[in-house]
């Protein structure tokens, strides 16, 4: 640690983090009423939803102003860096949890359930993967490796790249690269989405393939739904970077935002080959 | 010190809110802590009161106070109430107000986003209690929220899941915020190994936070797909597996309990080393011995589910890994006890309270160990044995030392003296009561009495009768303290910059009370 220390940035009083609790209390309650059928559950989401969105643009765009004011010191870039390395871990473990799942389904409980006692509850149910189970009984296709997801997967590594390259470009100051790689990496970003979007269409419309076909189906959706809902917050988390970079915010310097931003974009990415691999291919 | 006098100036700013506004828009650690505790109080009685009811009901054989479908509702809502409203939060409230105030920072790494991890709670608590109050009532699948019971419930556990998620995100950043204060924050020549040690346990415990709640918002979300879109996760007919999820939630079950019970041997070992006078006996291997529980923490979890199924060779691994916890756990014993040692002591309330901890928490531990040997445990899951086990370790261990530590840093919190004669009787009517409460839930355990059901067999009725004078004493000895909390804050001796003579640490270098913004000039530790 250095001798002299600057002083901390401790901000003022602030109203946003109460609009953030106010929210989640609709979100939270609303969901529960809108699942169940009770009152008016989805405006009371709706409602909660629109606080979170301003509260978000709010509190980010201050902390953008007190950014560009020069009110952060090294010592705080550090809190922030630390920070984002501490949250990403925890989106792993959340990940793990549902890739613990796939484990556990495909190794220990659909083999069990062709085994031994179970063999005589579910007669003549056979282990293999993909399995809805021996009750689900609509036929349906397991999602092929080869097609849609294979380009994906080349999508996110060149995103991955185009993003380093935007980089290089903040780093030497050339602000047209960096401006041109952000572009293509959102696009990239984007055209990724529309194929996830276009492949779900694809699995419940030919394929029959539905977030209730048994226990297969529920880990392919909800493992790639929650890959997809966190490629958008990054693609959104990357436009944001964009406009700013376009505002001529950042320098080679001091550029955390971005820097935090790409983290979470490679993280995306590598979650995504881990899905490449145990969901489609294996 | 003049960074004190420069942060006494700036006590009030400007732009500082006043009334209701200052507390809903702080960031100021203090304000924070104060509202974390205020919060876990408020939850503790809450719960409590869910408890007596319980006791109320095995009072006498029969169904006289709750009808059975409510009764279940209690003892799912008084585990959820504890845990995640009272035991938890408390703890963060402790480690907003002393964490800052030991490592010489100016305030935690992140103000603002400090003032929501707590905001959110208040949310949550409304969403949990409030599902009381909807069709089909609170959950009652208890509070593992075990499916197939938990896919079943009613409204009130969507409730329930969503104040978890959004507990979880309190936590999380809650935990991220600490680590970065602790790891970015200290002040100059503060090295972590001169850290104080509730400092490392936090550290540690905050870790664990990071790496378990995501797993928990997982669990909860499958339940939730599973109840309301058709997902297999945890139904057989699917291809899923209902004890799957069980694997996932003690995947972060067993870690949380560490989560509850770090931070409680951190403040122990600050009070022990100030009342005997002598430094803390072994500070590196106390380090070393929080570190690997928590890492053996995550090799644990089905030693919550020898009744399950498990093949022979997870029983043996689990059961091995669970004992080899209690060797980093006997080595802070240990320490304590050798900090101890030839110490000059005396017995105000705070050491009262950590001594008290020594000895019955070492009892859970004992009982834990009992139950991780797989064989017993066949027979004692779900027995009132369990339940005598975890009473000890969590009421006898967290709320002790969350006692022992409120009393300790009163003083320095509110500038006065407490009332160190109620303060005893308070210790002495928690520890006998407590005891005539659990003790002799072990009994009832070992005889079979199994845990969450209303009515039981009359040969149990003598010591549930016992267990239940003594949950009443307990918790009508809990408004003692309340009292002496608000007497504190009123007024009353007024309190040194450091009242106990033995105390050690940058905390007791600041006056009493402690200003509003203390160490915005960091300290140098020597």
């Amino acid at each position: 640690m250095s001798a002299v220390l600057e002083k901390y940035f401790v901000p003022e009083p602030s109203r946003f983090p109460i609009y953030g609790s106010a929210a989640l209390l609709l979100i939270g309650a609303g969901g529960a009423m809108w699942l169940n059928r009770v009152g008016s559950g989805p405006w009371l989401v709706a409602i909660g939803f629109a606080t979170l969105i301003y509260m978000l643009f709010g509190w980010f765009g201050q902390v953008v102003r007190e950014s560009e004011t020069g009110k952060y010191s090294q010592q705080v870039d550090k809190s922030f860096r630390w920070s984002m390395g501490w949250f990403i871990f925890s989106e792993v473990m959340f990940f793990a949890a549902f890739f613990g799942v796939l484990f556990y389904v495909r190794v220990l409980s659909v083999p069990e359930l062709a085994d031994g006692a179970s063999a005589m509850l579910w007669d003549g149910f056979e282990k293999k993967w993909p399995s809805a189970g021996p009750y689900v009984e609509e036929a349906f296709t397991p999602m092929g490796a080869w097609g849609i997801p294979a380009i994906n997967t080349l999508i996110l590594l060149s995103s991955g790249a185009t993003l380093t390259w935007a980089h290089w470009g903040l780093l030497k100051g050339a602000r047209g690269q960096l401006i041109k790689g952000l572009v293509l990496t959102v696009l990239l970003g984007v055209i990724f989405l529309g194929l996830q979007v276009y492949e779900y269409v694809h699995a419940y419309d030919a394929l029959n393939l539905r977030l209730t076909s048994g226990i297969y189906g529920s880990t392919f959706f909800m493992l790639t739904g929650f890959h997809g809902m966190h490629v958008t917050i990054g693609a959104t988390m990357l436009a944001v970077i964009l406009a700013r970079s376009i505002k001529g915010h950042f320098t080679a310097e001091r550029h955390f935002a971005f820097e935090a931003v790409a983290w979470y974009w490679h993280f995306v990415d590598v979650v995504w080959l881990f899905l490449f691999i145990v969901v489609y291919w294996l | 010190m003049s960074a004190v006098s420069h942060s006494l100036e700036h006590g009030h700013h400007a732009h500082q809110p006043s009334g209701l506004m200052r507390w809903i828009t702080t960031t100021n650690h203090k304000d924070i802590g104060s509202m974390y505790l205020i919060f876990s109080f408020i939850m503790f009685l809450s719960g409590g009161v869910m408890a007596l009811t319980i006791r109320a009901e095995l009072f006498a054989p029969g169904l006289q106070v709750v009808q059975p479908e409510f009764f279940n509702q209690l003892t799912t809502m008084h585990g959820l109430v504890m845990v995640f409203g009272a035991i938890m939060p408390a703890f963060v409230g402790f480690a907003n107000w002393q964490i800052p105030l030991m490592i010489g920072a100016s305030d935690m790494a992140f103000a603002r986003m400090n003032n929501w991890s707590f905001w959110l709670l208040p949310p949550a608590a409304l969403l949990l209690l409030g599902s009381f109050f909807v069709p089909g009532g609170a959950t009652a699948a208890g509070w593992t929220l075990y499916a197939p019971l938990s896919v079943q419930m009613g409204m009130g556990m969507d409730l329930t899941i969503f104040a978890v998620h959004i507990m979880g995100i309190s936590s999380i950043m809650g935990a991220i915020n600490i680590v970065v204060t602790i790891l970015n924050m200290r002040a100059p020549g503060m090295t972590l190994m001169k850290m104080p040690l509730f400092c490392w346990t936090w550290l540690i415990t905050a870790y664990l936070l990071i790496a378990v709640m995501p797993v928990l918002a997982g669990a909860v979300t499958m339940i939730l797909t599973d109840r309301h879109f058709g997902t297999s996760f945890f139904n057989a007919a699917g291809g899923g597996d209902p004890v799957l999820y069980q694997h996932v939630f003690w995947f972060f079950g067993h870690p949380e309990v560490y989560i509850m019970i770090l931070p409680a041997f951190g403040i122990v070992s600050q009070v022990i080393p100030t009342f005997a006078r002598k430094p803390l006996f072994g500070y590196a291997s106390m380090v070393y011995a929080t570190a690997s529980i928590a890492i053996l923490s995550f090799t644990v979890w089905a030693h919550h589910m020898f009744t399950t199924g498990l093949p022979a060779a997870g029983q043996l691994f689990f059961m091995y890994a669970t004992m080899l916890i209690a060797v980093p756990t006997g080595v802070k014993v240990f320490n304590w006890v050798a900090t101890m040692w030839r110490g000059s002591m005396t017995f105000e309330t705070p050491m009262l309270f950590s001594v008290g901890f020594l000895f019955v928490f070492t009892m859970g531990g004992f009982t834990g160990l009992i139950c991780a040997i797989a064989p017993i445990d066949i027979q004692l899951q779900d027995t009132y044995y369990v339940v005598a086990h975890f009473h000890y370790v969590l009421v006898a261990g967290s709320l002790f030392a969350l006692f022992s530590g409120a009393y300790y840093w009163l003083p320095k919190w509110t500038g006065h003296m407490y009332d160190e004669k109620l303060g005893k009787i308070h210790f002495w009517c928690s520890i006998v009561f407590f005891n005539i409460t659990f003790f002799p839930m072990h009994f009832l355990g070992l005889a079979g009495m199994p845990r969450r059901i209303p009515d039981y067999n009359p040969m149990f009725a003598d010591f549930n009768l016992m267990a239940s004078i003594g949950a009443f004493g307990f918790g009508f000895s809990q408004l003692i303290f309340l009292a002496v909390v608000v007497k504190c804050i009123r007024g009353g001796e007024r309190a040194a910059a450091k009242p106990w003579e033995g105390a050690e640490g940058l905390e007791w270098t600041v006056p009493s009370p402690a200003p509003y913004h203390t160490f915005e000039e960091p300290p140098v530790v020597k």
